[in-house]
């Protein structure tokens, strides 16, 4: 994989060139700051992550799960007499429930993101550029990756450039 | 290198959220330079302390395990002692990082960007030396795997409708979700150190707990909705995690136990004393680390706000309990309420009512929240107010019950009193590593809080509502 990488000022020079790509039908590019910066998924012209409906998702299963799984031991294999309370009682058996979902939907927040970004990845070309490592930093850089359908070496540095990209580098896998 | 100029502060309009006006290389400078330089000899001689502490802990725990919980002072009809009420006393300081994480995100309180990630940490060791206790507390703790729900050599399966129980979830899951909300938002300032690091293996430690994170929006917009999502759950674990620790005495019948005004009561004590300790840690952080312009007299001053106000809830829920006792017309219930104001415990009360009642009302004076000295002090004063609230709970109610010849006063052992100091040594060692190895302010939400992180547009694109964007 080769990846085209390209500095730029500041927050706004990286909007407006995260624009000029998207108006110009590349979809394979990322624009990397140190802190999220506000308005970059419109200008980039990407959508909502999918994250809340999967972390939605396994709390629902997680919710289910705990109430049958009490009901079941409480209520069905081994019925315990506790002061002649009902077996089954879902007002005792929430706390253990809530718990449970919350639990579960931690766990499918933070895996689910690391899947979806595909993390760990510690071999990305990237990396192996010196200048990118300011980007924890200060630094904002933009990088278009050759699995784009618009990706062309000369086209696409050229673009870059015309956006105010500084310091182009071209990084192989 | 790009320098981005931070702008002219005297077109602010509220007052600076970071004094100083730094750049963004400035904020990475500061906080990575606490991880990066060689460790202060101070360290060394703090850590030697806490350290022994908690050595002292493990010992006296070993002994414990050999001997059984006769060691300390429990008898009957005393069988909860400084064991519960360690436990409760920590579950509590944790909620106040949980509080500042979570809550003050979704309220989207910018101030919180410099606070956050060590109260987070000050949350998770705080869990830690919370369910140390109820783990050893128990006369078999060989058996203590019966709270699993797991196919176990008996058939049996854990009692649902036991708070006991509902602890061990609640608390359990309040640990994890703590500590992956504290871990993701620590993988930017990782990531930060790993670019950094000179020594290839920080290099590489670093690097493996950074995941190879690049900082592309691609990976920010999962990782803020992530970080949303777990705000959002954590949010609700702070209220009903003390809650469940709290129907631990309130579901039983005991007079001055069985009172539904205890959770609410038990949540706003935990905020309470988690912001006196938090404020404790976080003088100490900024006068050593030289922090003033992240931590300045502003979120002092705030938290010493929110000090004031869950202390006047506490105290107003004091007020209630005695109100009641004597509206219900309760004979166990009015005694018990009196014998804790002028029965043998009444030391212990009146320590209680200055340190959580009186203490507080210092700070409705501008020029006292704002004097370190005084919040320092009045923090730890207020801290060990709820240390005694816990004990006067426990102990006084458990001491006299229902029936006079079943009473006696409850005598702590070395023992005793060594776990409780021994579990501060745990707490403090534990802050003291995080504080050597890991980032303690959040740079990557510093700089985006920064007056220069974001620029405003006046088009179509600034009106659009992103992903996740709760950042103000």
């Amino acid at each position: 994989m080769q990846v085209i990488l390209g500095q730029f000022d500041g927050p706004e020079a990286l909007l407006d060139a995260a624009r000029g790509f998207r108006d110009a039908g590349y979809r394979k590019f990322d624009c990397h700051s140190p802190y999220p910066i506000h308005g970059m998924n419109s200008a980039m012209g990407v959508t909502r992550s999918s994250l809340g409906f999967i972390a939605g998702t396994v709390a629902a299963i997680g919710l289910l799960g705990a109430f049958y799984m009490q009901y079941w031991m409480s209520a069905v294999d081994y019925k315990v007499i506790i002061s002649g309370k009902p077996f089954n009682s879902f007002q005792a058996f929430l706390p253990v429930v809530f718990a449970v979902a919350v639990l579960l939907s931690a766990f499918a927040a933070f895996i689910g993101s690391m899947v979806l970004n595909r993390l760990p990845r510690h071999n990305h070309p990237l990396f192996s550029s010196r200048n990118f490592e300011s980007v924890t930093d200060d630094g904002f850089f933009m990088s278009v990756e050759s699995g784009d359908l618009k990706y062309d070496l000369k086209k696409t540095r050229e673009l870059l450039q015309s956006l105010g990209g500084t310091n182009v580098e071209v990084l192989e896998t | 290198m790009n320098i981005i100029k931070a702008p002219d502060i005297s077109k602010m309009h509220e007052q600076p959220l970071i004094a100083g006006n730094p750049s963004f290389h400035d904020v990475t400078e500061k906080i990575s330079g606490v991880v990066e330089s060689g460790t202060p000899k101070l360290w060394y001689a703090l850590i030697s302390i806490t350290g022994l502490l908690a050595l002292m802990f493990f010992i006296i725990l070993g002994h414990l395990f050999l001997t059984g919980i006769g060691i300390w002072g429990l008898q009957i009809p005393v069988g909860w002692g400084f064991d519960i009420t360690n436990f409760v006393f920590w579950v509590g300081i944790g909620h106040a990082g949980t509080l500042i994480s979570a809550i003050l995100f979704l309220l989207r309180q910018r101030w919180r960007t410099s606070i956050n990630r060590f109260a987070e940490a000050m949350t998770i060791f705080a869990v830690i030396c919370a369910g140390i206790f109820p783990a050893i507390h128990v006369g078999r703790p060989w058996l203590l795997f019966y709270v699993f729900p797991v196919p176990n050599q008996m058939s049996v399966w854990p009692n649902f409708r036991s708070p006991l129980l509902w602890d061990f979830f609640a608390v359990g899951t309040y640990f994890t979700c703590s500590l992956l909300f504290w871990y993701l938002g620590m993988i930017p300032d990782l990531a930060t150190i790993r670019n950094r690091a000179k020594n290839r293996i920080k290099k590489i430690i670093y690097g493996i707990f950074a995941l190879g994170w690049r900082g592309g929006n691609r990976q920010w917009r999962h990782y803020e909705l992530a970080y949303l999502l777990l705000a959002g759950i954590s949010t609700p674990l702070v209220l009903s995690v003390h809650s469940v620790v709290s129907t631990d005495f309130s579901v039983s019948v005991l007079p001055g136990w069985h009172s539904t005004i205890f959770p609410p009561y038990f949540v706003a004590g935990a905020i309470f004393s988690g912001f006196a300790m938090v404020l404790t840690l976080a003088i100490i952080a900024r006068k050593a680390f030289r922090l003033d312009n992240y931590i300045t007299l502003n979120h002092l001053d705030k938290m010493n706000k929110i000090i004031l106000v869950t202390g006047l809830m506490v105290s107003y829920s004091y007020i209630v309990e005695f109100f009641m006792a004597w509206y219900s017309g309760n004979l166990y219930e009015r005694f018990t309420f009196w014998s804790r104001a002028t029965g043998p415990y009444a030391w212990a009360f009146w320590i209680m009512v200055f340190c959580n009642v009186v203490v507080p009302q210092i700070f409705w004076s501008k020029k006292l929240r704002s004097h370190i000295a005084v919040m320092f002090v009045a923090s730890i004063l207020i801290n060990i107010g709820m240390w005694f609230e816990r004990y006067v709970i426990i102990v006084s109610s458990l001491s006299q019950d229902f029936l006079p010849s079943s009473w006696q006063y409850f005598k702590p052992t070395i023992y005793d009193i060594g776990m409780l100091i021994g579990s501060f040594g745990i707490f403090l060692t534990l802050f003291l590593l995080f504080v050597r190895f890991l980032p303690m302010v959040a740079m990557s939400e510093v700089k985006a809080v920064l007056p220069q992180a974001n620029i405003r547009h006046h088009g179509p694109e600034a009106a659009e509502l992103e992903t996740g964007k709760v950042r103000g």
